[in-house]
């Protein structure tokens, strides 16, 4: 029923009718080193078979717990990490396997703004050379034009002029994280990936760099992955979202009928743990056993299934696979 | 039964009156915590919430007398903890009331476990300094503490090490450490800042559980205003330093007075709602060297700020019966002659 309306709503994302990122297969581990002669002696399998598509224009947001390799996941999409397997389709070209010259020219498209404002900054460097650096880096401008853009780029995020002259460390989280998004904004880059761009911020500023996230969307016509444990915040920002659990996408599906009806059991359980800023709500809570399992050694089959309260023989034994069940709203689970 | 009693107007377990805490900046003290005063009553859970650098946590520490020495210190004020003054106490004398009558447990449970002693010895330590027990009655009463925090295998977890140990695990083995003595008053510092959600549920349900068996108070100390609307029957809203205002949850989430609580509140994204863009506050929290000397330290954040905002301090005083705000918009917060 509403399942329709919002076929419309993702339909009005894709101007050109295309996808901007495409994700198959995508398999990311990294080696166990281990006994006298450091012999990989097992993977963690952080990403683990996933694939999704990012249109143009949209926001998709990735969730889970940590552990659940959605900053992994980010990661090698930007090609920060090579994957092992599966393929990363972007504006068209593959870039699964590229490097050097290639690579670099498609970096220049997609930028990161990352989780820790205090860390992903260089504390040496003048804030207006540190927005500098990739325009310096990709372009020849003279320095007036250099500085005028820089400038430019200060005010739309909403930063006082004379920030250019000063150090990160004179600046509060929600402003170094302001500093963040104008260097990762610096070369207009096509796709934007949001590496937990709020969690270290208080509510107050968090909505502040949430608003201005969106602003700058509609103005540049930014693609958004945003990465981000907080449901309610990954809620506010994506039209569509995927949940990850140890690896795997376990539900991926427009915004709204993911909130209002999930269908894996993990995505339930994560939505009704989130405690509501309403007192008067009391809601039906599931409460998980147990912790996520190492992602070196997943439980075989489904790799929800030793927490799942609706676990059945199947999933111990066989994986599901992400599969369509109802329009745009993907489910791996053997329920469905 | 324990309802009953509590119909009875009791005596407040906690009492924290006037209380200034400072901290030593190149040679000056600036108050972390500026003229604080409230009261817990037994069997009350109080969330204390604001942003980082409103000096939530330095209260906490002030209440358990654990400032940083020579840096922090309670300038003046009084705590009175069931009918004990807390700030005249000598070193020795709070010991035998810290992690017996009153604990806490702390933001980081990655780092305030010792990792060089395993559980069962941290656990034991506890009750070694505040009980007479025997070596094998106290191992026996760590093991049946680690199963109270639900803790499967706690025979096996007992002689393991910290870092053998998930967040959620740790941060019940805090919880299990803090009420090995069963204290009148749990103070929490942000118990579940460092978990995930679905673990934070779990935490937050064994609070609530352990709140209700053992008949204690609780003060959590959260910047999740979730986690207050979910587990506290009172609130104080903290801004740089201050109270600007405290009442019960439901008056709280409903009926929010001061221009802070409800800015707050509205920054928080639903998870009912559609909203397209979220309410934020301009600018940022004070830092402790530049706080507005008089006038309220909101002021120049506040949409509804007023000349004398900025002229005039504010008042806590009760706008409605239980309901406290420090705000001039109210007539109440006004300083009236003689009250300073």
């Amino acid at each position: 029923m509403s399942t329709i309306s919002l076929h419309n709503k993702s339909e009005k994302h894709t101007p050109r009718s295309e996808n901007l990122l495409e994700i198959r297969n995508l398999k990311t581990y990294y080696p166990v080193k281990g006994g006298f002669f450091k012999h990989t002696v097992g993977h963690v399998k952080a990403v683990d078979n996933i694939s999704f598509e990012i249109k143009r224009g949209e926001t998709l947001g990735l969730v889970g717990e940590s552990g659940c390799g959605k900053s992994t996941a980010g990661r090698t999409i930007l090609r920060l990490l090579k994957p092992t397997d599966g393929k990363i389709l972007f504006d068209g070209k593959d870039i699964t396997n590229i490097s050097g010259k290639h690579l670099r020219e498609i970096r220049k498209d997609m930028q990161m703004v990352f989780q820790d404002p205090y860390a992903s900054l260089n504390p040496m460097q003048m804030v207006g050379d540190i927005i500098a650096e990739p325009i310096y880096n990709y372009t020849k401008k003279s320095k007036e034009d250099l500085k005028k853009e820089v400038m430019d780029l200060l005010e739309k995020v909403g930063l006082p002029p004379d920030a250019y002259y000063k150090y990160a460390h004179e600046f509060s989280g929600g402003q170094r994280q302001r500093i963040g998004i104008a260097r990762a904004l610096a070369l207009r880059p096509k796709m934007i990936i949001a590496d937990e761009p709020v969690s270290a911020l208080d509510v107050s500023v968090q909505s502040q760099v949430l608003n201005l996230l969106k602003d700058l969307q509609k103005e540049f016509d930014l693609t958004f992955l945003f990465i981000a444990h907080d449901l309610s915040v990954v809620k506010h920002m994506s039209d569509r979202i995927g949940v990850m659990y140890l690896g795997n996408m376990a539900e991926l599906a427009d915004k709204k009928s993911l909130y209002a009806e999930p269908l894996h059991p993990y995505t339930k359980a994560l939505i009704s743990a989130i405690p509501s800023p309403d007192p008067r709500q009391k809601k039906e809570r599931i409460i998980l056993t147990g912790d996520v399992p190492s992602p070196i050694n997943p439980p075989s089959g489904c790799p929800f299934h030793p927490r799942c309260p609706m676990a059945m023989e199947e999933c111990s034994k066989t994986k599901p696979v992400l599969k369509e069940v109802r329009p745009s709203h993907r489910v791996a689970c053997h329920l469905y | 039964m324990s309802k009953k009693k509590s119909l009875l107007k009791e005596a407040p377990l906690l009492e924290v009156k006037n209380l200034e805490t400072a901290f030593d900046i190149d040679g000056t003290y600036y108050n972390a915590v500026d003229n604080v005063s409230f009261k817990v009553k037994p069997r009350q859970i109080v969330g204390v919430v604001g942003e980082s650098g409103c000096g939530k946590s330095v209260m906490s520490l002030s209440i358990m007398q654990l400032l940083p020495k020579g840096i922090g210190k309670v300038k003046s004020g009084e705590i009175i903890f069931d009918g004990i003054s807390l700030e005249k106490m000598t070193e020795g004398q709070i010991n035998k009331i810290r992690g017996k009558d009153v604990s806490m447990i702390f933001q980081e449970p990655m780092t305030s476990l010792n990792p060089v002693f395993t559980i069962g010895y941290q656990l034991q330590e506890v009750l070694f300094n505040h009980t007479k027990i025997s070596k094998r009655e106290a191992r026996l009463k760590s093991i049946a503490l680690l199963k109270s925090v639900g803790i499967s295998r706690p025979e096996k977890i007992v002689d393991e090490y910290p870092h053998q140990l998930s967040g959620g695990m740790r941060q019940r083995v805090m919880i299990a450490i803090a009420i090995a003595c069963q204290p009148k008053l749990l103070i929490a510092d942000e118990p579940t800042t460092a978990l995930d959600v679905t673990v934070q549920a779990q935490i937050l349900e064994l609070l609530k559980e352990i709140q209700e068996v053992n008949d204690m108070s609780v003060i959590l100390i959260t910047h999740d205003l979730g986690v207050v609307a979910e587990m506290c029957d009172e609130v104080i809203v903290m801004y740089a330093g201050k109270i600007v205002e405290r009442t019960d949850v439901d008056t709280l989430f409903y009926n929010p007075k001061h221009p802070y609580t409800t800015l707050l509140l509205g920054a928080v994204p639903k998870m009912d709602e559609e909203e397209e863009r979220l309410s934020s506050i301009k600018g940022i929290v004070p830092s402790l060297t530049n706080m507005p000397k008089v006038g309220c330290r909101f002021a120049n954040r506040c949409p509804k700020a007023m000349p004398e905002c900025f002229t005039t301090t504010p008042m806590l005083a009760d706008v409605d019966q239980g309901h406290e705000v420090a705000c001039l918009l109210y007539e109440t917060s006004k300083p009236r002659e003689g009250v300073k």
